[in-house]
């Protein structure tokens, strides 16, 4: 079975450390809050300029000028702070962030990521993800294996505008979590069900399997 | 005005000598912090052909996209867009210039602008469409693009607090870029929700200073929420 969007939230929450500043995308990223493992402490960045962001406000507790990246009302962990904008991204350019978590829509055995355009139809802007993947070193990728009709989105070159050149090494599928290093992509775990067959039949680039992939375990 | 009061009376006072072509800097982040009385100014002047460097650009209604329906807005220089169907249009027909920039490239020329620095390099954008027609170099071994810094002819800021020097304070993530648009305009003009008299603002406490602004104007703010999300459990 292909993971779910939770289940995909509940692997990259695997890969927390305590004390991790975290970056989390809009979309699935910003499920992995919700699967911090108990006796953790992780701080989350948004970067629009807040270090320690809380969860979702109350009626009562919604403050117009306390929002996150998703332009979502927010509000602030024990332990905040509050910068500008310059600031928040001199965090993600100077490598301060631990670990940054982003949607795809393509990635490539060269570690290429597209995620912002798709010319004629989507042109609404790259935001933060190029600082966020041109400075961060531990970056996970989350995505969906291949489209609905069956087309990789792990490809040998990727076709889309790219948001980044070379700097992502590890990516997390609806059916696998794959390390990309040397020019080729690696099968580290396989989701719970699903055949390595299955998984080589949809990734498009060159992929190095070797040994018993293992289930992911959760 | 006298002295280092910076505080003027109406908004026509505030935006005066706005001119058409002008490049005009805006604090503000999707609709948190923006100056939206000063936008509101620029509308009712009729001002045209203006350059607008602000990350987002409003909805249809609200903030910077009030300005579209009378094509104020010749180019924007923004991270994020599309956040209304008029902008989409102008966009696609040609009609309006868009110069997409990642969000930390965007603070920083505005950080550089404000700071006398008028280029500088960084690994966001190389090898994306971001960096074509630009300068590439390489520093220990990693790619770089040279990105121009930005100035403004007007920066409009929303901050929270001020005394009348012009000594701000903003609040929370309406903080945003302001503090940076505050620096590169050649006439920065900033609203606020209070204005006090110097002396009273813990000078360890302001996050800009008053020698980037111009003028200071008194409003009174709708602060419209863009994405009102509330937790279930309370």
């Amino acid at each position: 079975m292909a993971l779910s969007r939770e289940q995909l939230a509940q692997r990259v929450a695997q890969e927390l450390q305590d004390g991790y500043y975290v970056n989390l995308g809009i979309g699935i990223p910003t499920l992995v809050a919700n699967y911090v493992p108990e006796g953790m402490e992780v701080m989350l960045q948004s970067e629009n300029g807040l270090l320690g962001m809380g969860q979702f406000p109350t009626e009562a507790e919604i403050d117009a000028d306390l929002i996150n990246a998703g332009k979502q009302t927010v509000t602030m962990a024990t332990g905040a702070s509050i910068f500008d904008s310059a600031e928040s991204f001199a965090m993600i350019r100077g490598g301060h962030v631990d670990l940054t978590v982003l949607g795809a829509f393509e990635v490539d055995v060269n570690g290429n990521i597209a995620s912002y355009m798709i010319p004629g139809k989507l042109i609404k802007g790259m935001g933060g993800a190029m600082d966020l993947v041109a400075g961060a070193d531990n970056i996970i990728v989350t995505m969906t294996h291949a489209s609905k009709h069956g087309v990789s989105k792990l490809l040998s070159n990727c076709t889309l505008p790219l948001t980044g050149k070379g700097c992502i090494k590890k990516v997390l599928t609806d059916l696998a979590f794959i390390e990309i290093k040397n020019g080729k992509f690696h099968l580290l775990e396989r989701a719970p069900g699903v055949s390595v067959e299955e998984i080589v039949k949809l990734t498009d680039g060159e992929l190095v399997i070797e040994g018993a992939i293992p289930e992911m375990k959760f | 005005m006298a002295g280092f009061d910076k505080v003027v009376s109406s908004y026509e006072e505030a935006m005066a000598g706005l001119e058409d072509g002008m490049t005009v800097i805006a604090g503000g982040f999707g609709l948190c912090g923006i100056p939206e009385n000063l936008i509101s100014e620029i509308k009712r002047k009729g001002t045209k052909g203006l350059t607008l460097v602000s990350n987002n650009c409003g909805v249809d209604d609200f903030g910077l996209g009030i300005l579209l329906p009378d094509r104020q807005i010749k180019k924007i220089i923004a991270s994020y867009v599309g956040e209304n169907a008029e902008f989409e249009r102008q966009m696609m027909s040609g009609e309006l210039e868009v110069e997409l920039t990642p969000q930390g490239t965007l603070a920083e020329k505005m950080r550089a602008g404000g700071a006398g620095i008028p280029a500088f390099y960084t690994a966001t954008g190389y090898g994306t469409p971001v960096a074509e027609g630009k300068e590439e170099r390489e520093f220990d071994g990693r790619h770089y693009i040279l990105e121009p810094a930005i100035k403004g002819d007007f920066a409009i800021v929303k901050a929270w607090k001020a005394d009348r020097y012009g000594n701000l304070v903003f609040r929370k993530t309406a903080r945003n870029f302001n503090p940076l648009a505050a620096t590169a305009g050649k006439i920065t003009v900033v609203e606020v929700e209070e204005i006090v008299e110097p002396g009273e603002l813990d000078p360890d406490h302001i996050h800009t200073p008053g020698i980037y602004v111009n003028r200071l104007i008194l409003g009174t703010f709708e602060k419209r929420i863009e994405q009102r999300t509330v937790r279930s459990d309370a």
